[in-house]
């Protein structure tokens, strides 16, 4: 405990880190896996092959690969820190696998429902945004938040890339002061304190919504 | 005028030639049933006119676009064109009104009042005032389709295309929906297109009725002759076989 209280500014910034970079990375995947599965369904051919190779390339190459060809090469390019190099790697990779789950939630939906909106005289997106995502979404809830627990978890890639996350305060606190066992039970303590409401919302979304239907 | 105009119209999936020199011609205010065995290309004819199914070779000429022309915009004809379908196909996720209200706000910016009171006018006339704010879950095959017909209707479509609207239904439910669609053929002035084994309704209704079998078109003829004296073999056997039950 004294070691917390020693060290526990450094630990509070590397929480705020790790949640920031996980709020951004979760509004950011959504947004961007979304997109992608959308050109995925799509009945343009360059659609969906653009939207095969992202998915396929950020789902099949390791994050810490992503991020380091983000902070070491990229960076050269376009100037940016350790921190958002990680939050945009971990961004891209956890789209790929967003994308496939609202990919997989969209496809459960009979195509009725795309049948009867275009029938009707809705466009593709209009189609998409009013009746097959709210569909989809609801679907492909206990796998996103799935996603979602992984994301805040592989956060801890800003480590590698000197984010100034958690695990990243978590390493220097270990070095200086020699008691790694008690620093990483801390360290996981505090992750545990965004996963576990993550998760329990999650559960809670998804039996309301069970009740709803 | 013509409404719809099929001229050489060929359709294919794969090897399987489903239309077969389809020349069709139904003009603007016409009621015509389409009938014949499963698998007879009936459903394939129909979705093309809407641009749900295209067409490989020829010409489909609907409201005076071409459908085969890439340059048309499908959106164009669809909003003349409505579409019943065999599953209803009502959005799962809206209630009974704004299945009804949503393609007229989204697609014609209907004000907001008006298309509410059209709406209610429409289920009124399906009967279902009072299911206004239920979700299609809670309804009936037969309240489901009367639903799908008002969200047809709330586009005021110059067109309506019925695909088989009452094969998934009970026995019992489909006399409800059958009433509703005798009385958009007595009262409104729309082009109807039905596809169906209603042969009852096909009798009362239709001015006119195409046979079709194997993706061909083998016969098209007004309600009475067809009914009293069909020329084609297979139409003849056709009728025998559903006239049984």
């Amino acid at each position: 405990m004294s070691l917390l209280n020693q060290y526990f500014s450094v630990f509070v910034q590397g929480f705020g880190h790790t949640l920031l970079a996980s709020i951004i990375a979760l509004i950011g995947s959504l947004v961007l896996g979304t997109l992608f599965a959308i050109m995925q369904v799509s009945s343009s051919k360059t659609g969906r092959i653009i939207g095969n190779i992202y998915v396929q390339v950020f789902r099949n190459i390791p994050l810490l690969i992503i991020t380091l060809f983000l902070y070491l090469a990229v960076a050269k390019v376009i100037k940016m820190t350790g921190f958002v190099a990680g939050t945009v790697g971990l961004t891209l990779y956890t789209s790929a696998f967003i994308a496939e789950s609202v990919r997989a939630g969209i496809l459960s939906i009979e195509a009725g429902q795309m049948e009867g909106a275009r029938a009707n005289g809705l466009t593709f997106n209009q189609a998409m945004r009013v009746i097959i995502l709210p569909q989809a979404f609801k679907v492909a809830i206990p796998s996103l938040g799935n996603q979602f627990i992984n994301l805040v978890k592989n956060s801890s890639i800003l480590a590698f890339v000197g984010g100034l996350d958690l695990m990243y305060q978590g390493n220097l606190v270990a070095a200086s002061s020699f008691d790694t066992f008690t620093t990483y039970i801390i360290i996981g303590v505090f992750y545990l304190v965004i996963t576990m409401p993550l998760s329990y919302y999650v559960q809670h979304l998804e039996t309301k919504l069970k009740k709803k239907a | 005028m013509s409404m719809i105009e099929f001229k050489d119209v060929q359709k294919y999936y794969g090897d399987f030639h489903a239309l077969h020199d389809v020349n069709l011609k139904i003009d603007a205010g016409e009621t015509v049933v389409l009938i014949g065995p499963s698998g007879s290309g009936k459903s394939t004819l129909i979705r093309t006119i809407n641009g749900l199914e295209e067409i490989e070779e020829g010409q489909l000429l609907v409201d005076g676009f071409d459908l085969h022309d890439p340059k048309t915009d499908i959106n164009k004809i669809r909003k003349n064109v409505g579409m019943v379908f065999q599953h209803f196909n009502l959005y799962n996720n809206k209630t009974v009104l704004e299945n009804i209200m949503l393609a007229p706000r989204l697609v014609l910016h209907r004000d907001e009042a008006e298309n509410k009171r059209i709406a209610m006018e429409l289920l009124e006339q399906v009967g279902l005032a009072d299911k206004a704010n239920s979700m299609p879950a809670a309804l009936s095959g037969g309240q489901k389709q009367r639903v799908a017909i008002a969200r047809s209707l709330a586009m005021k479509p110059k067109a309506l295309l019925f695909d088989e609207p009452t094969s998934a239904l009970d026995p019992e439910m489909i006399g409800d929906v059958l009433d509703v669609m005798r009385d958009i053929a007595r009262d409104s002035d729309m082009t109807l297109l039905v596809v169906t084994h209603e042969m009852s309704f096909a009798k009362a209704v239709a001015d006119r009725v195409i046979f079709m079998a194997d993706g061909r078109i083998l016969e098209d003829s007004s309600t009475e002759a067809f009914f009293e004296n069909p020329t084609e073999p297979r139409a003849k056997k056709f009728l025998s076989q559903v006239e049984h039950h």
